[in-house]
Order: C-alpha cells, then structure tokens, then sequence
C-alpha cells in the first residue's frame, strides 16, 4: 500500500490509521500468516502496536497482540504470568527508552560505583532475556536507547565516566555485545532511529509529560515500520534482490545517444562520484546475498557498452541476468523473475523513470519500486525502506548469488536437450535427507514461514517448535538438500510426519519452489516411506488445505499414487497410501546419500 | 475564521480520526458522545489539528480540552 511506502508521511498515518487498517483487511488476495506478538513497553504503547499493524499486515503478516500495562514490561518478563503464557507469543518486543534507566550517574559517584550501576542496570534486561528465553522460547526484540536529550556536561557527557550520554553509550555496548553473541535476541536501533529523526524531535517532552510517550508521536510510524522490518524479515519475508534501470539509474546520461565515453561514471565530477556511490552501495548487497539484474530499454550492444565501462564500480559480471531489449519493463521483469525462480514481488524495481515505474507496479502485484528522483539520494531511499533487513546471516545465503546465477545457467541448458528427462539425468543431482540436524533450525523455521506455493498444508513453525518437532519420538522429520553439477541449492524440501499407532500423518510437506520438476519431491516421499517401514508403520494420511497460493500441488498426492479418502466443504482433502500393498521407489534421477 | 468555519474544519479531522464519514459534531460533543475518543485519539485530533491551522498547543492547553466547543476557542484564539 502506497502509503506504508518509504518514503512515508507520518502524520498521515497516524491520521489515517483506522481507514488504513480497515483498506488493508479488505484486500482479499493477500494470504497472511498469523503472529502473536507481545509488546511489553515501558512508555504508552497503544500507537506504537496499532501502526505497526499496519505495516505488518502490508507485509503479509496478520498480528495478534499482547499489551502489557503501562511501563509493567520488567513484571511481566520477570514473574509467572498466565494470561502471557496462554497467548504463547511468537514475538516479545521490549518498548523501552531511555527513561527506563532507574540510575543516573551523577559528579558525585565515583568510576567503581559508576560501573556496578551500569552491570546492575545491564543485568535487569539480562534477566528478561534470559527468562522469557527460556519460558516463551520465541524470538526476542530489544530496544537499545536513544542518546540523552540533555548534556549536562556538554561535550565532556559523551567521555566523562559521569556523563549521561557516556552511560547510554556503554549500555548499548552491552546490549549489542549480548545480542551479537546470543541466538532469538534482536536490537532494535532507537540510538540509530531517534538519530536520524532528529533527538530533539524524537525525544519531545511534551508527549512523554502529556501522553507518557516516549518517542514524540509523530516519529511512531518511523519506530513501527523498523520493528515491522525486523518481524517480516525474522519469518522469512524480506526481498531478494534489485531490477536495475541502466541510463540515469546507473549512471548519467543515456549510453545510446551519448556514447558510452561520454557518460557520467566515475570520480572525474560530481555527477559521475554520486552515481559511483550508488553502484557501491548495489554491489555490496551481493554479499548478502542479493542478486542485482538489469532491465533496460536498449540495445543489447549499446547496453554491454555502458556496462564495460572502465569506471563502472559494478561489473558485467556482477548482474546474474542482464535484458537489454525494446521489450516492455514489466515483460522483462517477468522474464528476469522467472529465470531466477523467484516470485516476482520478491524483486524490487529501481528505475529513474516515474511512467516505467508505474508500468511494472501496476502490472505485477507487490512489487515495490521505491520513488527515486536525485541520485545524490537513491540510496537513501532504498536503505529506508528495509527491503532486506538483515536478521540472520546464514551460509546460504551467503552463496545465494551463485545459486540464482546456477538457475539461470540450468535454464539455459534445458533448452539444449531434446528430452527433460535427459535434462535432468544430465545435471547430475545427489541429494542428502536427514532429520532435522540442530544447525538447520534456523534455515527450517524460515522455509515453514515462507514458502506458500508448493506446501501442502502451510503450516508456520517457530524455530523452536522445530527443535521440539526433531526431538519428538512421535515424529518423522526429513530436511532434504540437493546439488547439482551447477552448485548446491541448500535446503530445499521438508516433510514432518506425526505418528499414532501404525498410521503417518504427514503434516507438512514443502518444497522451495526453485528446484521444482526435479524429482525431488519423489525423493523426499520414497525417503518418507523407507522411515515408516522402519517403524512398522502401514499406512500414509496425507492432508491438502487449499489456500490461495498452492493450487500447484492440489493433485500431488493423487500423482504420488495415493487414494482420496475424503474432502470437506473446504475443499481440503485427505489423501490415503497404504504401504501393505507396497511401494515403488519413484525417485529416477537424484542419487540419494543416506542418513549417517 | 469564524467558529462555524473552525467547527466545521475540525469535523473532517474527526471523520478522518474516527474513520467515520457521517460523523457530525458540534461544539457540546466530548468524549462522552463519541465511543472511540479517549486520551489516545485526542493526540492524533490535536496533531492533525496543529497541522491543518499551523498552530501548537502547548501541554497546559492540551490538558485542559474536554470538548469540541474548548478546541474551536482555543483554534480562535492562536489564530484570530
């Protein structure tokens, strides 16, 4: 929604936040998933959660919220709680600020007592953390503080023991030294936020005095969309990567009739310094994994031309797919999207022109194409809005880049094969199926929250839900990961399967979509067999639970060669194998490693 | 600006707040009269008031608004 777009007039939001809700919960298209999210504050709360619903329901997440009473957020971390604990939160965010600090230093404290005040302050959100961790086991978010509004030491408050602003500082060290060591625990940067806002503005008293708020109430929509940020990209919603424009997005002037020599790139002006700022802040995306491509209006010629040039920071090299045609934008936007095998609203469109713009917003839904007008500030732009908020750095993707450019390649070299099944005989895939293994928890509970296509019943799992479900006698897990003479594609498919008696119900069963006809379902389900038949098990339910989404694997388990046994008014159906009768291995192409 | 002018200002502010188009106040309407209007929506109505007249109330008159008829007065009086 255009107005929950950075970048974003606050005070229209919060205006508008009744109408805005009411638009998004009429858009019945979107499929969201449930979170429940406890927010335990130590300021008036109220605006803060009814904003970030509606960022979170922009972002595909419908929440439930837990408030806790005004500034009761160290109560309700700290004793037995039932009425938090039946709400059984996938979420806590600890709303605190800094006049949640109970210590000041003062002139008057010596440096010890100064440092036992600080452990003794630091040690109060230790306690939380620990114990919600350990009662809640649900992903935790933190707010560090925001520097002080006053300096009663001037600038000496910032290296003097007894400065406030000293104090702060070394608080958020601390937070930051726990959180970048502990696993569940995310900071959410209100020193970094209140900074770019303005601390004067950010910290006016008059809301705290009037309405104990804080955060100045027209500064919330900005706290609520970066807590948004975090929870999206925590289940698993964040972008994958850019579709770049060429001329005057890349860089100044138009490589058709300026000439490739004459365009403005590189350190000899302002111009050209800016736009090799921008390319910087593109390429260093790479290494997280996010994946540049191009889609220009030009000629394939003319386009390689700007891209060789000498002072381009970003290379050929460095865009996994590059469409210079006369082609409309949003037909290669499509392509680029396909190729990739990603969703297309997973993709965001960054183009100088404000008529392309529209064209590919307005012809794929969810894409988001940020309204770029001056390169000194196309950065800026696209930093703000948090595409890519990053919660997790894990190795996949890290090698993500290398897995898009293999997806391109296996597309390119389907189409020299006469039969698919030489195709696939052809790309060499061996896969490895295990339980689910500690070190993929993470990565597992991500997939559950965000693959909706080719999952059976879209069921979302918690990372901690995961360790239980791989702990559980009661269960079958399979984490399947497959490579191929291209790369390795990283996990890929997950089933769990609930035992009772001598009957598998198999509750989930998904399969990321990029490596789809490729057998691998066949592989994970002759692999789910060989499990039961190890524990006698004669019979295989399998459950459909249509959404608006995976209509692709409505008849899988009739492929699968499983009997209908029922359906509801719903249209969810149970699917039934029995395994008396015998199996045979469907798997053709992928050599499977058996588990150690 | 007359407070019939104000008045009638201040009623798109509250439709918009109230997400209600056939809101229609008056200058006795207070919290009482309208079911979601408690100290929290008074910021956002104070707020968009502040904007749409280019005005700021201060804590001492933000405190002391209990209807309709106290924020027309006080518009009145910061920008006559």
């Amino acid at each position: 929604m255009r107005e929950l777009e950075c970048p974003f007039d606050a005070e229209a939001i919060m205006l508008k936040k009744k109408q805005l809700k009411r638009k998004l919960l009429a858009e019945e298209k979107t499929v969201r998933i449930k979170k429940k999210i406890a927010v335990l504050g130590g300021q008036t709360t109220r605006d803060i959660i009814l904003v970030m619903e509606l960022f979170l329901l922009n972002y595909g997440i419908e929440p439930e919220f837990y408030e806790s009473e005004f500034n009761q957020f160290y109560q309700d971390a700290m004793f037995p709680n039932e009425q938090l604990e039946a709400f059984q939160p996938d979420i806590i965010y600890f709303c605190t600020t800094n006049r949640n600090i109970k210590k000041f230093p003062t002139l008057r404290k010596s440096p010890g007592e100064i440092e036992i005040m600080l452990e003794n302050e630091f040690s109060v959100y230790r306690q939380m953390w620990e114990r919600v961790a350990a009662v809640y086991q649900c992903p935790v978010i933190q707010n560090n503080f925001e520097l002080p509004l006053y300096r009663l030491l001037g600038n000496r408050d910032a290296y003097d023991v007894h400065g406030f602003t000293h104090y702060v500082n070394r608080l958020n060290a601390m937070f930051a030294e726990y959180a970048g060591t502990h696993k569940n625990i995310y900071l959410c940067d209100l020193q970094y936020l209140s900074a770019d806002y303005g601390i004067r503005s950010w910290s006016d008293p008059f809301y705290w005095h009037m309405y104990k708020y804080a955060v100045a109430v027209p500064a919330i929509p900005f706290l609520a969309h970066n807590v948004a940020n975090i929870i999206k990209s925590i289940f698993g919603k964040n972008k994958k990567g850019f579709v770049l424009d060429l001329d005057n997005t890349l860089w100044g002037g138009i490589v058709g009739d300026d000439g490739p020599e004459n365009l403005k790139i590189g350190a000899e002006e302002s111009t050209g310094q800016a736009y090799s700022e921008f390319q910087r802040y593109l390429k260093a995306h790479t290494d997280l994994g996010i994946v540049l491509t191009v889609n220009s209006k030009n000629d394939m010629e003319n386009a390689l031309a700007g891209i060789r040039h000498p002072d381009n920071i970003l290379k050929e090299e460095d865009f996994t797919i590059i469409k210079a045609n006369w082609n409309s934008k949003d037909q290669n936007f499509r392509d680029i999207a396909a190729e990739l095998n990603v969703l297309p609203e997973s993709l965001i469109f960054v183009d100088d022109n404000p008529a392309e713009r529209m064209m590919v917003t307005e012809q794929i839904e969810g894409v988001r194409a940020p309204e770029i007008d001056d390169v000194v500030h196309y950065g800026i732009m696209i930093d703000r809005s948090g595409f890519f908020e990053v919660t997790s750095i894990s190795e996949d993707d890290l090698k993500r880049n290398e897995m898009y450019r293999n997806n391109a390649e296996r597309i390119r070299q389907q189409a020299k094969f006469a039969d698919y099944g030489e195709y696939l005989a052809s790309l060499e895939m061996k896969a490895r199926i295990t339980a689910f293994e500690p070190i993929c928890f993470a990565r597992i509970a991500q997939l559950t929250n965000k693959s909706n296509q080719f999952n059976l019943t879209t069921r979302r799992y918690t990372q901690y839900e995961i360790e239980e479900l791989a702990n559980s006698p009661e269960h079958i897990t399979l984490c399947g990961k497959l490579e191929d003479k291209f790369g390795d594609n990283g996990i890929v498919s997950l089933m769990i399967g609930r035992i009772e008696k001598d009957v598998c119900h198999v509750e989930l069963w998904l399969m990321s979509c990029r490596i789809l006809k490729r057998d691998m379902e066949c592989a994970m389900l002759d692999q789910l067999v060989r499990k039961c038949r190890e524990r006698n098990i004669s019979q295989i339910l399998g459950y459909y639970y249509p959404t608006a989404k995976n209509k692709m694997v409505e008849q899988l388990y009739s492929d699968m060669s499983f009997a209908k046994i029922s359906e509801n008014e719903k249209n969810e159906t149970v699917w039934e194998m029995d395994l008396r009768k015998g199996y045979l291995e469907k798997n053709r192409y992928i050599k499977v490693e058996e588990e150690k | 600006m007359s407070r019939a002018e104000i008045l009638e200002r201040l009623n798109e502010i509250f439709c918009e707040v109230f997400d209600d188009a056939t809101l229609n106040i008056s200058e006795e309407t207070s919290a009482a009269d309208i079911e979601d209007w408690d100290s929290m929506e008074q910021i956002s109505i104070l707020m968009a008031c502040e904007k749409m007249f280019q005005i700021k109330f201060d804590i001492e008159e933000a405190s002391m608004l209990v209807c309709v008829g106290d924020i027309v007065t006080l518009i009145e009086n910061k920008i006559c």
